[in-house]
């Protein structure tokens, strides 16, 4: 049996390690200019953690294999432990943790704790059950005031969000299915939800935040690739969550020049 | 005199009534725990044995449940989850096997207040069926998931399940927090008053230092579930807005305002985290006791142990934030959270040297339960290395909501807290029912499970990684997950085959309380007390006396001793403590 | 049937409910029920160390609902009108002058629990020399003081309800805004976990009419008394709290 469970076990690590290895599903082409970054830290946590996951289990098979009864005659080492080799083995564990966490913890800065530079691209997010809009401020680069009861999911776009039209300032908002970004430029998001949580989640980009009812959350980004990448919802909003899917378009800034424009001439 | 007829005397209870149903006995209230957990399990796996069929063929109409539409999918996966983490993996590892064993591995007669004991156990009854009613209610079961995130769970109108079905999860879950109190009151005093002669708490087994430090996590952390869920209810009913702030589902307004989502995140993790270390502590000490006993070798570091159950027990209450690094959180207690969090597995990676450490020179016997032990390192290594990637909020942003959480905690929760619970029973079932289970089918069964779980489980690593969110009913609709459907395929069919060789365990399991080969008294030869007493244990533990412990739980091979283990209350041979 | 534990005849009952008296390690046997004041001197030790234990999450409950009053109250939501945060949280106007003489009757009750705390616990040392034929100790009839205290607990009770009515004639229901609900549910919370202990109270009271052995009556109350002082200071708690947080 001693055989049997070290077999087991190794071959266990080896096939999962191997998939690891080989990449063989894994994290899709980062398209952000902060996906080298994640992406960078995500190979040191898997590359340690691969380690200490082969090692411990290679370990585990190999104590039970090495150590069965009947294996040797020798008299079993009575022993309660060893405090030096505790101390040691806490104290590496904990550097190694840590130091792991603060190692990342510069990306996760840049990401969150500053807010979005002058002259991003503004864009609001809002996302209802089951479908995601974005809307642009406009040439005057002030989101209109919004309306709960102007509300009407079925009608789109617009009066999804219950954009209140006798505000000045909603006039020039383009609202819209499709996110359309200019590529190189970083994009100040606002975050919003209309009924409950939802969470805007780009995998290419590398990005995902709860969009949640009662707050504006500002996020940044900037896409560093022209193409298109989907959107999927991920915080569970009901019986449409599985197809609460959006695309995001990255295309050039003379693209996103001319899709806006032609969006805004349709309002008139 | 004072007592003229002995009152409170603890007699053995005639007729059926009160032998076995409102028994007042903590082993037969281990017992009721424990089959009923037996029970939740097996209605717990038939649900995901749906999802999973129903992830593959969406469209399959299935006999006796029809067709599984997508908010049918959804409230599957909340009873699945809700089921699981209260009425398995709390109710089995602490009240079903904690009940049994912690009064007799103290040596003490019984729990300190058996009625409440009796009670706890009813509640729970209760809590169950009211959460079984959901489904058969107009509107079926809640679909918000076991984490019942607001405002989905607070509005009647967000989906359907959401009316009456979603009260009664409310209701039972609350229901079953007073229980847990109950029974968490019971744990602690006993720990603390009961212990016999000699039974210094350094003395005791890691057994029950793992029920006690949990019974105190539960003792905290329930209370503010409870709140969580009153609050919660009164939201749905009463038209108050502590979860809700405006919003407008389906183009209604409701009358909520200024409420927040995120009041409620923090509620139920404060709450949620300490509550997955209750599921997995239990099983800890139930390895660390049987790896010390199947290698005929005490347990390596035991003070460490003990230290590091404390540890994991205290940080469990200052990590609850690590589930909320996306929630829109303030990024500053996210790097607060996650250092916590870094912390925590400090402690698990002591424990886990310390278990090798134990085999290591040791002399390992393979009976079922020892498997189960070693299974449990394995699955314990395994589930525990993503939770690195997870505690950075960096990482936690491709992977937060996906399949590489759903693997993380079932392969700590779902598979290494249930290997805890085998473990134990396989242990223990010579001294609960007088006989053995039988070991070939024992091993059949560890087998297939050991390699069905991982095989259902550690795919979903990958599939995180690739962006496969969680609680979705169906994957044909995002381009970029179709090409996992695949490997989705592989994960149920492995589900298969592992569900089914639970059926050998059940089959061993009641077969054997009839017709399995009869135990001896100490069939192991283990060292605690409940190995001192007959085979199964008399009314009051240990007939009529209370034994005196002279050293400590794990003395096997002591150098110049006669047998290979020194049992604690044995006053002969090495005083190593 | 090898399942279940089998019926062992016990002659002595070595142990008592709960654990009782420990008998000595050897020999076991007899123990326990010879003398009752080691047994229920334990038994009183053992019930208040249940009731330190009980009173840990009966207080995490309400400070969970007082942290999240404190994030509900500092909590700004977005106004989609103005496009910034707000924060909505209006006083609720409490009926002070009642609450304050309900504090007094809770306070008044406080006192009265202790009397009947001590009262019982002298009952309880005197009970053996009582039993005593020919020893007479006097007027043993006193003043009912469980009966006090569950008359002025009553009183706060209904005290509470009339606040209640006030809040309501004020304009102040469950719903009406974020404050006048955490009012409703910390009083009724306190309320319920009051009126828990009251009935307890009653219970001890009423049992004394059926001749049980004092010393498990002393137990009951002991600890019911301390419950109660409990209460009084977690509604001291809860009262400044929603008065000084308004």
């Amino acid at each position: 049996m001693g055989l049997a469970l070290l077999l087991i076990i190794w071959l266990i690590t080896f096939i999962s390690t191997y998939f690891f290895v080989a990449q063989t599903w894994w994290l899709p082409h980062g398209v952000s200019a902060a996906a080298p970054w994640i992406d960078h830290q995500f190979a040191l946590t898997y590359v340690l953690m691969g380690i200490v996951f082969v090692a411990a289990q290679c370990g585990l098979g190999w104590l039970v294999w090495k150590h069965r009864d009947g294996a040797s005659n020798k008299p079993v080492q009575y022993s309660h432990g060893n405090t030096t080799l505790e101390i040691v083995w806490t104290t590496l564990t904990a550097i190694l943790f840590v130091g792991l966490n603060l190692m990342g913890s510069h990306v996760w800065a840049n990401e969150r704790f500053e807010p979005a530079a002058a002259g991003a691209v503004p864009v609001e997010v809002t996302g209802m059950q089951f479908a995601w809009y974005f809307r642009y401020p406009g040439p005057d680069g002030k989101y209109g005031r919004t309306d709960a009861k102007l509300m009407d999911p079925s009608a789109g776009n617009e009066a999804a969000l219950g954009l209140d039209t006798s505000d000045p300032a909603a006039k020039d908002d383009v609202v819209t299915g499709t996110l359309y970004l200019p590529v190189g430029r970083q994009v100040d998001l606002t975050l919003r939800a209309v009924d409950v949580i939802h969470s805007f989640f780009v995998p290419s980009l590398r990005f995902k935040q709860d969009t949640v009812p009662g707050l504006a959350i500002h996020m940044h980004i900037t896409p560093t690739e022209i193409g298109e990448y989907e959107i999927a919802c991920a915080e569970l909003c009901g019986l449409g969550h599985y197809k609460m899917h959006g695309m995001v378009h990255v295309v050039s800034q003379e693209d996103f020049d001319k899709w806006l424009a032609a969006r805004e001439a349709e309002k008139q | 005199m004072a007592t003229s007829a002995p009152v409170h005397a603890h007699a053995a209870p005639q007729g059926f009534i009160r032998k076995y149903v409102f028994s007042l006995d903590h082993k037969i209230i281990g017992l009721q725990y424990y089959f009923l957990a037996l029970v939740a399990v097996f209605v717990g796996m038939f649900l995901s044995l749906l999802m999973r069929i129903h992830l593959i063929w969406p469209t399959a109409v299935l006999p006796l449940v029809g067709e599984i539409k997508p908010e049918t999918y959804l409230s599957l996966l909340t009873m699945h989850g809700t089921i699981m983490v209260f009425f398995v993996l709390t109710t089995a590892p602490q009240s079903g096997f904690g009940n049994y064993f912690l009064p007799i591995q103290i040596g003490a007669p019984d729990m300190a207040f058996p009625v409440l004991n009796m009670l706890s156990f009813w509640t729970t009854f209760v809590a169950f069926v009211i959460l079984v009613s959901a489904f058969f209610v107009s509107g079926g079961a809640p679909l918000h998931g076991w984490t019942g995130y607001a405002p989905l769970s607070a509005l009647q109108n967000a989906g359907p399940g959401q009316q009456l079905g979603a009260d009664l999860w409310i209701t039972s879950i609350a229901i079953f927090c007073v229980a847990s109190l109950m029974g968490a009151l019971n744990f602690i005093t006993t720990t603390l008053d009961l212990r016999c002669k000699g039974m210094t708490m350094m003395r005791m087994p890691l057994t029950c230092w793992a029920w006690f430090v949990t019974a105190i996590l539960g003792l905290l952390a329930f209370g503010v579930l409870l709140s969580a869920g009153i609050l919660l209810l009164l939201d749905r009913n009463l038209g108050t807005s502590f979860y809700v702030p405006l919003v407008v589902v389906n183009g209604q307004v409701m009358r909520h305002r200024g409420g927040s989502p995120l009041l409620w995140q923090h509620l139920f993790w404060f709450f949620g985290h300490p509550e997955v270390y209750i599921a997995i502590l239990p099983g800890m000490g139930v390895t660390s006791q049987l790896l010390s006993t199947f290698s005929r070798k005490p347990i390596f570091g035991y003070k460490a142990m003990v230290y590091a159950i404390m540890g994991i027990g205290i940080l469990g209450f200052v990590v609850w934030g690590h589930h909320m690094f996306m929630s829109g959180m303030s990024p500053y207690s996210a790097f607060a959270f996650s250092i916590m969090t870094m912390l925590i597995g400090v402690p698990s990676a002591i424990k886990t040297f310390n278990w090798l450490g134990t085999i290591h020179n040791g002399r390992v016997r393979f009976y079922t339960p020892m498997l189960f032990a070693i299974g449990f390192v394995s699955l314990f290594v395994s589930g525990g290395l993503s939770g690195p990637f997870l505690a950075q909020p960096v990482l936690d942003i491709p992977l937060h909501d996906t399949y590489f959480v759903v693997g993380h905690f079932h392969l700590i929760m779902g598979v290494a807290a249930i290997f805890g619970i085998f473990a134990g029973t396989y242990y223990w079932f010579p001294k609960m029912f007088g006989r053995m289970m039988n070991e070939s089918l024992g091993r059949v069964h560890f087998v297939i499970t050991l390699i069905g779980t991982y095989a259902i489980f550690m795919p979903m690593h990958y599939l995180g990684m690739a962006g496969q969110t969680r609680r979705y009913s169906q994957f044909t609709e995002v381009q970029y997950m179709t090409h996992l459907i695949p490997l989705q395929t592989f994960m149920t069919y492995a589900a298969f085959i592992t569900i089914a060789a639970q059926l050998i365990f059940l089959f061993n399991l009641f077969w054997s309380m009839f017709k399995g080969e009869k135990a001896s008294d100490n069939p192991w030869h283990a060292t605690t007390l409940e190995w001192t007493t007959t085979t199964p244990p008399p009314h009051d533990n240990f007939g009529g006396h209370t034994p005196a412990v002279y050293h400590g739980p794990y003395e096997y091979s002591v150098p110049g001793a006669a047998k290979d283990y020194l049992m604690q209350n044995d006053p002969a041979g090495v005083a190593a403590h | 049937m090898a399942s279940f534990s089998p019926t062992v005849p016990v002659s002595v009952p070595a142990t008592g409910h709960g654990g009782g008296s420990v008998p000595p390690s050897y020999g076991g046997g007899g123990g326990g029920s010879g003398d009752g004041y080691p047994d229920y001197g334990r038994r009183l030790r053992r019930a208040r160390l249940g009731l330190a234990v009980a009173l840990a999450p009966i207080l995490m409950f309400f400070v969970s609902l007082v942290s999240a009053y404190i994030v509900r109250k500092g909590l700004p939501t977005f106004d989609e009108k103005t496009n910034t945060y707000v924060r909505e949280w209006n006083s609720v106007e409490l009926p002070l002058a009642l609450l304050l003489v309900n504090t007094g009757l809770l306070a008044a009750s406080s006192i009265s629990a202790e009397f009947a705390r001590r009262q019982i616990t002298r009952q309880a040392a005197l009970a053996p020399v009582r039993s005593i034929p020919g020893v007479s100790l006097g007027n043993e009839a006193g003043v009912p003081w469980l009966y006090v205290t569950v008359l002025l607990g009553a009183g706060f009770l209904v005290g509470q309800w009339l606040a209640w009515q006030e809040l309501a004639a004020r304009g102040f229901y469950l719903a009406t805004n974020a404050g006048s609900s955490f009012v409703y549910l910390m009083t009724a919370a306190h309320g319920i976990h009051l009126a828990g202990g009251a009935l307890v109270l009653l219970y001890a009271a009423v049992v004394s009419l059926f001749h049980k052995p004092i010393e498990a009556r002393r137990i009951v109350v002991d600890v019911t008394a301390w419950y109660w002082h409990f209460m009084f200071l977690l509604w001291v708690g809860i009262f400044g709290f929603l008065w000084f947080m308004r």
